[in-house]
């Protein structure tokens, strides 16, 4: 039993900044953006929110930056999306290609040549574990319910709220509107530029939370060099499709896919010895599973938004 | 109109592609021009002379130097130690990193970069550069290159050189069994990069399990593999599921920190690898086995500058201070440790301890080698692909 809880641990513990970068995402995708920088946005967060972490020893100003960090990669993708309507897979790519460089390039300059940069044991001491009077010490629960870093429950509630905003208001039904048929949508009344951009800016900007999640927890809050990024955020696109673009769902999704990342080191080689490559092939297996499902089962609900990756011309109505 | 918005988002873009190019140029700019003093080979395979100021010594790195645990940052070291000790200049040196080894392509550019520099020595450090290394070696025989942890070579200009970091993971299995011996838990962690098959994690395990039980006979190490020899996230994750195991002091045979910095969050101890990590986890760290790679590199160098270079294999050890431990961490070693672990080195400098002596079994109870039998070199740099006993994959 102790076991078993200690691998869900795990799981949700590695699953967080997958959430993140997922809902970053699918807020970016309602409005019909198909952003393919997550990766990038993330190392922007990443990089954003050690650093200033690591100068101001402040967990609060720490995700602001890394949200402002990535939402700025996020501006410039929507500025040459929605305004100068480029290629939005070629856009994303970019992007990610460039937050990459620019975070390698910004920690090149962090690091000195005898130390890595570390954040303060006292941030690590807030980035750590609660340690809830009562509720942790509860058998089973505790550890599984109320022993996170405040993080993971902030990536929950978040994903949540942005469930109840699609899903049970009329912002929410606007916002879908744009990326269902933002022809349509526009003619409703709805400011379709004002939309895509404001919800590109935010997803890029949750996706860099992720990022920071990434650099201060992941990596023990560390500056790794080589980066600590490497795929998330390309398991997080996955994701958005696992999910359905539906923010609850993306909770469940990640977590599955934490579980699988987990899975290796808590399925005791006893039991089962598989090659470290199979481990990490699963997910993406799983992703393909879904994707076949979802493209045979063809459900209206729980499609890519009709319009998402197409650019809108207003002219060409 | 429209075309204008083309044309902006064009140029933007592109933009964006150079400012990333643009990123990736610091790590070039040690790239100088040449001289223009080549080597001459003689016909039988010896090289001549090379003035002390004309000589240009390429290195290919597998991660970057900046990671200062790590890896690379050790043989960095080396080739700067070398540098000062030979009294070389910066243009002299010409040291290329992030070059993964799995990305032939970009090896092979690396390499060629380095020839047309005119380097007359390549250190290349990574093990799966050695293809790569074999073909240029074939087709430039006037340049020597020297392959770190490999095993091929040739005749002319192609070696191979290594070390017996084993010892150094023997004395610092002793510091990691008294640890958990004082605690009271015969439980110890590995994270390994590769999988029981690659001889060199392997054996270090080996190793570094049979300076365990010199002390602790009881205590069990266990193993889990990454599958990468550079993953920070992975090694936490690996870590944080030995500590859940009930491991009590953890090891490592990866590149980066978080070993370290994992068993600091959580309570334990640690054995780290390639530098002194203690600056890292001062809470968790007790000792490093360490590389001095300065040792061969000044040595190789030098035999280039007198032109006595021959291609021989070279794997040294505790013989020459290739290889050694990081300072101990005094505050929080077990008692004793220091006085254990000088016994060992001790009888390891002058040969008396040799660390795979018979009987060693494996983890199934096979017997490898019988009393009193030694593994040889060739089976300690290839043949190790089981764990003893004692040591299990969990």
């Amino acid at each position: 039993m102790d076991a078993f809880i200690n691998f869900l641990y795990a799981a949700i513990i590695s699953a967080t900044p997958l959430l993140f970068g997922t809902l970053g995402e699918i807020i970016t995708e309602k409005v019909g953006n198909l952003n393919l920088g997550v990766e990038g946005m993330m190392w922007l967060g990443a990089f954003s929110g050690f650093y200033v972490a690591f100068k101001t020893d402040s967990l609060l100003l720490s995700l602001v930056a890394s949200f402002a960090f990535a939402a700025l990669g996020a501006a410039l993708y929507a500025f040459l999306t929605i305004t100068l309507r480029a290629n939005q897979n070629v856009t994303g790519l970019t992007l990610t290609t460039f937050g990459i460089g620019i975070a390698k390039v910004l920690g090149y300059a962090m690091t000195s040549v005898t130390k890595q940069p570390q954040i303060s044991d006292s941030l690590n001491q807030k980035v750590s574990a609660l340690n809830l009077p009562f509720l942790t010490n509860i058998p089973y629960v505790g550890k599984l319910l109320f022993n996170y870093n405040i993080l993971v429950y902030f990536a929950v509630i978040l994903s949540v709220l942005f469930y109840l905003y699609f899903k049970h208001t009329k912002r929410g039904l606007n916002v879908r509107a744009v990326g269902e048929n933002p022809a349509a949508a526009d003619a409703a009344g709805i400011n379709v530029t004002v939309q895509k951009y404001i919800h590109v800016i935010l997803g890029g900007g949750i996706c860099g939370i992720g990022g920071a999640y990434m650099s201060l927890i992941s990596g023990n809050g560390t500056w790794h060099s080589g980066g600590v990024v490497n795929g998330y955020g390309w398991i997080a696109v996955a994701l958005v499709i696992f999910a359905s673009w539906n923010p609850a769902r993306a909770i469940v999704g990640s977590l599955i896919f934490g579980m699988f990342a987990s899975l290796q080191n808590y399925v005791p080689a006893s039991v089962v010895t598989l090659p470290t490559p199979i481990y990490q092939m699963l997910p993406f297996l799983l992703t393909t599973i879904v994707l076949i499902i979802t493209s045979i089962r063809k459900s209206k609900e729980n499609q890519q938004p009709a319009s998402c990756g197409l650019n809108y011309f207003r002219e060409e109505r | 109109m429209k075309k204008l918005f083309k044309i902006v988002s064009l140029v933007m873009a592109f933009a964006l592609v150079f400012a990333l190019f643009g990123c990736n140029k610091p790590a070039d700019d040690k790239t100088t021009t040449t001289t223009g003093a080549g080597t001459t080979v003689a016909a039988t395979s010896a090289f001549d002379a090379v003035a002390k100021e004309d000589i240009k010594v390429g290195v290919l790195h597998i991660t970057s130097i900046q990671e200062t645990s790590g890896y690379t940052y050790a043989h960095h070291k080396g080739i700067q130690e070398m540098k000062e000790s030979l009294g070389l200049t910066d243009a002299q040196i010409i040291e290329k990193d992030e070059v993964p080894d799995t990305e032939t392509e970009l090896v092979k550019t690396s390499l060629q970069e380095l020839v047309d520099a005119d380097c007359d020595i390549i250190f290349a450090t990574s093990y799966n550069y050695m293809d790569s290394v074999e073909e240029f070696a074939a087709a430039n025989p006037k340049v020597i290159f020297s392959h770190c942890s490999g095993s091929k070579s040739n005749n002319s200009n192609f070696n191979n050189y290594f070390g017996r970091i084993y010892e150094a993971r023997y004395l610092s299995g002793i510091a990691a069994g008294l640890k958990a011996k004082e605690i009271g838990t015969p439980k110890i962690g590995f994270v390994a990069a590769m999988d029981v098959k690659n001889s060199e994690v392997t054996g270090g395990i080996n190793a570094f399990a049979l300076g365990v039980q010199s002390v602790y006979p009881e205590c069990e190490v266990f193993v889990k593999v990454t599958g990468s020899w550079y993953d920070p996230v992975k090694e936490g994750q690996a870590a944080k599921a030995l500590i859940d195991a009930g491991c009590v002091v953890l090891s490592q045979h990866c590149d980066s920190d978080t070993v370290q910095t994992t068993a600091q969050q959580n309570n334990v101890f640690g054995v780290g690898y390639n530098s002194d990590m203690t600056t890292a986890a001062p809470k968790a760290h007790l000792v490093a086995p360490i590389w001095n790679w300065g040792v061969y590199y000044t040595a190789a160098v030098q035999q280039v500058i007198n032109g006595t270079w021959i291609s021989k294999d070279y794997f040294e050890g505790y013989n020459v201070g290739l290889v050694g431990l990081s300072a101990l961490n005094e505050s929080i070693v077990a008692a004793g440790t220091a006085e254990k672990i000088a016994e060992a080195e001790a009888k390891i400098k002058s040969g008396e301890l040799f660390v795979f002596t018979g009987p060693i079994l494996d983890n199934t109870g096979k017997q490898i080698i019988g009393e009193g039998e030694k593994l040889s070199d060739g089976q300690i740099q290839t043949g190790i692909n089981y764990y003893i006993k004692g040591v299990t994959l969990s």
